[in-house]
């Protein structure tokens, strides 16, 4: 069991607000991206989580517990950072030997075989590696954690195509062994969208969604043709988006779509589309 | 099986889809085993929960049957039931969008009537279209 509770959270620095009031939950098990624009508040509230930095207001539970000085909880949680906390002169084959001193539960067999297929040498000094080999040890570290909470902090930072295709699918591979809590925090939407179950999105520090991907699809849809006939239909609706071309118009709503709503949409003689997380995502944190 | 991202229905959906389609083509024959929800998940990254409901959907169709502990499979039949289903689906999915398309294009019954009979894709026996208006 690892359901994360955010209650009322807000952080700020100086007179900067990077988090405010921010509530929402993580349900145990389940694979939640956290999506926003850059300086959205994602790494802030995932530091909070993990308790590196504390918020200035509100909680942060996990399994009703609070995370804040726990021990117990926060040895639960593996956080792929953006940033490298080892020493530079350190080799990849031992920090894998200083996490299994933290983390217990880091499968070494496991780290050595995902090692071997992304073709990161145990023998490397950090120092030595690239932006690109850099990221793949922290995915293997995070993966092979085995810990009940993963996160990933922008996980395909400097990953070739090759090299994200095969993250993709050990992750989910590897979730599918052992379903537990996986946080993906990133901004390349179009390429979790299928990854995930559940979405959390922030703009400006502030709770935009807190909903499953299907839900948000049910949601969210586009209508287009003729200017006049779009503005007809969508009168009194929630557009989130909308897009001239001289006379030709494209609307994108989210509400629950009726059989009315289909019936007047083909009246109107307009196009009904099925909008992308990505669109939805970029019309409300516009 | 491929999936489109710029397809219309959701994932769950389509995915259901292709392994009905697969089965059609004779891909997955009846009373054999199909991929499982893992391979699926993994090849095609995504999400086990939305494998899991697209496969749910053919099980509630009775198109194929889980066995506890070995995986699953095609049931007896399910070639016919698909069949059924698709042709159901044909006026909706293809016939209207053409005739909306003809419309929009001003074509006249005799005009598409006259294409369909001097396709070569159809058998004329069973696939002889009147030119009277129903």
């Amino acid at each position: 069991m690892s359901r994360i509770e955010i209650r009322h959270v807000s952080k700020a620095y100086g007179k900067t607000v990077a988090l405010k009031d921010v509530t929402a939950t993580i349900s145990d098990g389940k694979i939640c991206g956290l999506l926003g624009r850059n300086g959205a508040g994602k790494t802030t509230l995932l530091n909070i989580i993990t308790n590196r930095i504390f918020a200035d207001q509100g909680q942060v539970y996990i399994n009703d517990e609070p995370v804040i000085e726990n021990d117990k909880i926060q040895g639960t949680i593996f956080y792929m950072t953006e940033k490298t906390l080892y020493p530079k002169e350190t080799r990849v084959s031992e920090v894998f030997k200083i996490t299994k001193g933290f983390y217990p539960s880091f499968d070494l067999d496991y780290a050595a075989s995902l090692s071997d297929r992304f073709k990161l040498e145990p023998r490397k000094k950090i120092s030595s590696l690239s932006t690109g080999y850099l990221t793949i040890l922290k995915l293997v570290l995070t993966l092979a954690s085995d810990a009940p909470i993963t996160i990933y902090d922008e996980p395909v930072l400097g990953l070739d195509a090759n090299h994200r295709d095969l993250f993709y699918k050990e992750l989910i591979s590897h979730y599918n062994d052992a379903p537990n809590t996986v946080i993906l925090s990133t901004h390349l939407i179009e390429e979790v969208t299928r990854l995930l179950e559940d979405v959390i999105m922030l703009r400006e520090g502030a709770m935009l969604l807190d909903q499953p991907v299907d839900s948000i699809l049910q949601l969210a849809y586009t209508v287009s043709g003729d200017q006049e006939s779009v503005d007809r239909y969508a009168v009194d609706k929630k557009v989130i988006s909308r897009e001239t071309l001289g006379r030709y118009k494209s609307a994108t709503l989210y509400q629950t779509r009726t059989a009315a709503d289909d019936e007047l949409i083909s009246q109107l003689g307009l196009d009904l589309m099925p909008a992308k997380l990505q669109d939805v995502f970029i019309s409300l944190t516009n | 099986m491929q999936l489109d991202a710029e397809n219309e229905k959701p994932i769950f959906i389509q995915l259901a889809e292709s392994i009905e389609d697969n089965i059609l083509k004779g891909i997955y024959p009846e009373e054999t085993q199909i991929p499982s929800t893992t391979e699926v998940a993994v090849t095609l990254k995504i999400n086990p929960a939305t494998v899991n409901r697209g496969v749910n959907l053919l099980v509630d169709d009775g198109i194929i049957y889980k066995k506890r502990g070995v995986g699953m499979f095609v049931c007896q039949g399910a070639h016919e039931k698909i069949m059924a289903k698709h042709k159901q689906a044909f006026y909706q999915n293809f016939l209207l969008p053409i005739l909306e398309e003809a419309k929009n294009l001003g074509l006249s019954r005799e005009e598409i009537s006259q294409m369909l009979n001097s396709s070569t894709k159809i058998e004329p026996a069973e696939g002889r279209i009147s030119n009277e208006p129903h």
